[in-house]
């Protein structure tokens, strides 16, 4: 992934501001997404406040903040996920790779293809498990049988489900617990090949044991994508990520490395938050 | 405490009782129906009903083959007609309109059309289709039977559809699926149980339709699948045989309103079953 892209050794003005200050060895920050000055409405009500923030690539960025704060808000304009809703709306910039799609004439689905998002509730398609993954590769590719197999049983290979349905592909996905849907809609969502994912609270709804095995492969996932993911277990935040951005009342807070924000952070709204006593 | 408990007990036995007792009150009358038509039907059954065509007044002579094909022809030009236009409605109703004033206004009007006297129904198709062709005809019967289907397929299709949550959708074109195949290959797939069932359930309600038809088809007493040209069918049959002073016609009335309850108990349970496997697979 060589791209002419500025590599900040050092926060530039939205970057952490001391990603590598203190640390013995500089990490480099390259912003896959940058958003500028974003603000967002739902109707007349104004859910984001001039947003300016970075997400690096290949790594793990968690959202953090109580309920309404604005987190899922934020991830759902990174694939303009609100434009299906005639009364929201955003204003300002979301550039991916350079380019903002918010403005872009770029078709919305091309854009939507290098972004993937999984939600808060697993949502398998009424089909097959086969058919769940193959359904998204069939709009973009085609492919011979063998192809498609192979296709299907890498992503669920990555996803840690193989195993799990190897013997019963032609099920339907419906048929899976909790825990296995959700990782049948990650598998679904890397077979069209992204680079960013988005996780909007993927393990809400699920038990400690998929919580955990679902981590695991964000933990893997990062090194081939770019992963946002908003949750509202700061455990799972301070485990699973990189980076963490705080926010609160439609505002980002802070944004640092996440073992900065889990023990020194800068401002104290940030301290009150992950210490529990709001929110 | 212990009165108010009373109390409640007893009102709760109150209006459990007078559930049952409308419970018992309208299965009683659906029992005596059904009772009626089968036994009175059963006995008047023969293989010559599906063999021979409506024989002439005053002879004797038994079949109702024409009206059976005819209202076979009638159901198939009204599903024709009626199951694309409804099934395209309901689904811009539940996809593309929400909750607009448009969509609002238009499931206002499909309401109303939901209740429209099917006689009223046959007036309309009277004036738009056999006063300018100038005589009745089969086709005009298929499309005011459609008329009174429309409306049942476009309320089951919306409502089923709404079913499918919004995640699903979501989840869907955030894949960057474009907007027609989430439709077609999702929630069409997620609802389809449901669609399927409205669909059945308004063919069993234009089965037995009889006003609209007699504007519009007539009836035939020979046998013709002449889409141009009026047409026999069952319930107009049933009608002109049961008020005939001729003994065969009366029991061919009879045996064709069996047939008729068959067709359309057949449909209710198909319906149910295909629901209750749709609702044990999800």
């Amino acid at each position: 992934m060589i791209k002419t892209k500025a590599i900040l050794a050092t926060g530039g003005a939205d970057a952490p501001s001391a990603a590598a200050a203190g640390e013995s060895r500089p990490e480099p920050f390259v912003p896959k997404i940058s958003v500028r000055n974003l603000n967002f409405y739902y109707g007349k009500a104004q859910a984001l406040n001039n947003i300016s923030l970075q997400i690096p690539e290949h790594r793990v960025t968690a959202f953090i903040g109580p309920s309404g704060c604005g987190k899922s808000t934020l991830l759902r304009t990174f694939n303009r996920m609100f434009e299906l809703y005639q009364d929201q709306r955003a204003e300002g910039e979301v550039n991916l790779d350079g380019e903002n799609i918010l403005r872009s004439k770029t078709d919305i689905a091309r854009i939507r293809s290098k972004i993937g998002m999984v939600f808060q509730k697993p949502t398998p398609f009424p089909m097959s498990i086969y058919d769940n993954i193959a359904f998204g590769i069939r709009l973009y590719e085609r492919l011979s049988r063998a192809e498609m197999e192979a296709r299907v049983e890498g992503c669920l290979r990555q996803a840690a489900l193989w195993d799990e349905v190897k013997d019963k592909l032609g099920q339907s996905g419906t048929s899976l617990s909790g825990g296995q849907q959700q990782r049948l809609c990650i598998a679904r969502t890397i077979a069209v090949k992204p680079e960013v994912l988005l996780l909007d609270e993927p393990c809400s709804a699920l038990d400690p044991i998929s919580t955990a095995k679902v981590e695991e492969m964000i933990y893997q996932l990062k090194t081939e994508y770019t992963v946002v993911i908003v949750t509202h277990n700061m455990q799972q935040a301070a485990r699973a990520s990189d980076y963490t951005a705080f926010m609160y009342m439609g505002e980002v807070v802070e944004f640092d490395l996440t073992r900065k924000i889990f023990t020194a952070p800068r401002e104290s709204r940030t301290e009150d938050y992950i210490t529990g006593r709001f929110g | 405490m212990i009165p108010l408990y009373a109390r409640r007990r007893a009102v709760n036995l109150f209006a459990s009782s007078l559930m049952f007792a409308a419970t018992c009150i309208g299965l009683f009358f659906l029992a005596w129906i059904l009772w009626t038509t089968l036994k009175l039907g059963m006995t008047a059954m023969h293989w010559d009903l599906f063999l021979k065509d409506t024989p002439a007044p005053g002879n004797g002579g038994y079949g109702l083959r024409n009206a059976f094909v005819g209202s076979l022809i009638l159901m198939g030009i009204a599903l024709l007609i009626g199951v694309p236009v409804g099934l395209m409605a309901g689904t811009w109703l539940a996809e593309y309109g929400g909750r607009s004033r448009m969509a609002n206004l238009v499931r206002f009007v499909n309401d109303i059309m939901l209740s429209a006297p099917s006689i009223e129904i046959g007036l309309f198709t009277y004036a738009i289709m056999v006063d300018p062709m100038g005589h009745f005809s089969a086709i005009s019967g298929g499309v005011a039977l459609s008329i009174l289907m429309i409306p049942i397929i476009v309320r089951t299709t919306d409502e089923m559809l709404k079913l499918v949550g919004g995640e699903m959708r979501e989840a869907a074109i955030a894949l960057g699926a474009p907007m027609w195949k989430v439709i077609t290959h999702i929630t069409w797939k997620g609802a389809r149980a449901g669609i399927l069932t409205g669909i059945l359930i308004s063919l069993a309600r234009i089965s037995g339709e009889t006003a609209p038809l007699l504007f519009t088809a007539l009836n035939n007493q020979f046998f013709s699948t002449k889409l141009g040209a009026p047409i026999a069918n069952l319930p107009v049959v049933i009608f002109q045989f049961a008020m005939s002073p001729y003994e065969n016609w009366q029991q061919m009335a009879w045996a064709g309103a069996f047939v008729a309850i068959v067709f359309i108990l057949t449909i209710s349970v198909c319906s149910r079953l295909i629901l209750q496997s749709a609702v044990k697979r999800s």
